[in-house]
């Protein structure tokens, strides 16, 4: 019987792989946890698409300033140092390379790192794609936080994804309910079981073939 | 005497004529020029091209002025909205045309046309459906899409300061697009809340500078899109 991680317990678990003074960008759902677990000693500076760099926690009532939101259009704080700038100069930090880490929920995810995360394709849609399409071209580490089935049952973890791509080869590192996975040259590889989880239990709900553990 | 300003919304906002394309400041509620989408709707200027991040929210600001039949085309990175439902139904019943462009490519295609560079390449939406049928080229290795400059007749603007030369200051992340739409529209109007007399505001801290800036209109007390939203408001 599976226990496997909480959402608190994998955007915990996906900060310990976060470095000291690293510039973050955080998807909304479940990355946005992230901020609540930065391990003791470590200081993550956040950006948001809208214009702040140095986003703080999300505002008391007293504090709540209506021009003050982030990208996920929830009022935040601004913390000390922060910055605000325009929506060019936001795109450059994360087009020139200057954010360490991105880390996004996916609908799919592919073993050579293709993530589908902005439409499913479906006739009819209204498509939206936001920024996510510029994040996963420009930020140095893209990491992907989700559950590791959908709510259906389907593995999200594939050999190539069903879904129109955001982009092609850009994940490094998944965290699931069940597993950290990373991308490797030879498609995906497990790094860490979540408690009580099996290797055979994440290959089988897996739909694409799991190395286990380096050495 | 340089002075950019004008005494009352309606007048800053008179030439607007109908198949005027219109880039409009604000990133979800938050820097949203109100009380000049209000008067464009007052005014009734019809077949717009608008270009946004979003397609507004509630049934005010920039999503009245889609309802009200008013836009021909939408050009924006996100038309969804949890808290607007007029876009999705004009879309559906094709009544709406969209044109979809990622958030950074279309802040940058502002930026290129404020900046006179008629295009440049983005790694943004390689390997993707909304790369196809654009031209696309290998620089260092590495591929790139190619995207035009986003031009428009008018700009409608919200500052938190400005004085009579067009010189800018903005509210936190109220800022967003409007500084780069400021260089790129042929006309830009600015509601301010504030306007100070020449040497106010510190040549330092000025984001936007008043070249970019063409007409002033102050709006002291800007009523915000969340407050409406709020009180269930609709426009008219």
């Amino acid at each position: 019987m599976s226990i496997g991680w909480t959402r608190e317990q994998m955007a915990a678990r996906a900060a310990q792989d976060i470095a000291d003074g690293a510039y973050v960008n955080l998807g909304i759902g479940i990355p946005e946890l992230i901020a609540q677990f930065v391990p003791e000693g470590r200081e993550f500076v956040y950006h948001t698409e809208n214009g702040l760099l140095g986003m703080g926690p999300p505002p008391s009532e007293d504090e709540k300033d209506l021009d003050l939101m982030n990208a996920g259009k929830k009022y935040v704080t601004a913390a000390a140092g922060a910055s605000y700038f325009h929506h060019a100069d936001s795109f450059s930090m994360i087009r020139g390379g200057h954010i360490d880490v991105c880390v996004l929920g996916t609908m799919q995810v592919a073993e050579n790192g293709d993530i589908a995360n902005w439409s499913t394709g479906a006739p009819g849609a209204i498509p939206a794609v936001g920024g996510a399409m510029d994040l996963v071209q420009g930020v140095k580490q893209i990491y992907v936080i989700t559950q590791h089935e959908t709510k259906h049952g389907e593995p999200k973890l594939v050999e190539r994804c069903s879904m129109p791509l955001t982009g092609p080869g850009v994940v490094s590192r998944i965290y699931t309910d069940l597993a950290v996975v990373e991308v490797t040259p030879d498609g995906f590889r497990l790094v860490e079981l979540a408690p009580g989880i099996s290797f055979d239990e994440v290959e089988q709900k897996t739909g694409a073939p799991i190395l286990p553990p380096a050495r | 005497m340089i002075d950019k300003q004008v005494s009352s919304i309606p007048e800053a906002i008179a030439d607007i004529s109908d198949g005027a394309t219109v880039m409009i400041g604000g990133f979800g509620a938050s820097g949203s020029p109100i009380e000049l989408i209000h008067a464009l709707i007052d005014q009734g200027t019809r077949d717009l091209t608008v270009i946004n991040n979003n397609t507004g929210n509630g049934e005010v600001g920039l999503a009245a002025l889609i309802g009200n039949g008013q836009v021909r085309k939408m050009i924006c990175s996100f038309p969804k909205s949890s808290q607007s439902k007029v876009f999705p139904e004009l879309y559906s019943a094709g009544k709406i045309e969209l044109e979809l462009v990622p958030q950074g490519t279309l802040a940058e295609r502002i930026r290129a046309a404020g900046a006179g560079i008629p295009a440049f390449y983005t790694p943004t939406t390689v390997g993707t459906v909304l790369a196809e049928g654009k031209e696309s080229r290998e620089f260092d290795g590495r591929r790139y899409v190619m995207e035009p400059w986003l031009q428009a007749d008018f700009a409608l603007i919200k500052s938190e300061v400005a004085d009579r030369h067009g010189n800018l200051l903005y509210n936190k992340t109220a800022r967003n697009f409007s500084p780069i739409m400021a260089m790129a529209a042929t006309t830009t109007i600015v509601q301010s809340k504030r306007l100070v007399a020449p040497g106010e505001i510190n040549p330092e801290h000025v984001v936007t500078p008043g070249i970019f800036v063409d007409r002033i209109v102050e709006v002291a007390q800007p009523v915000h899109e969340d407050t409406l939203i709020g009180q269930g408001r609709a426009y008219p």
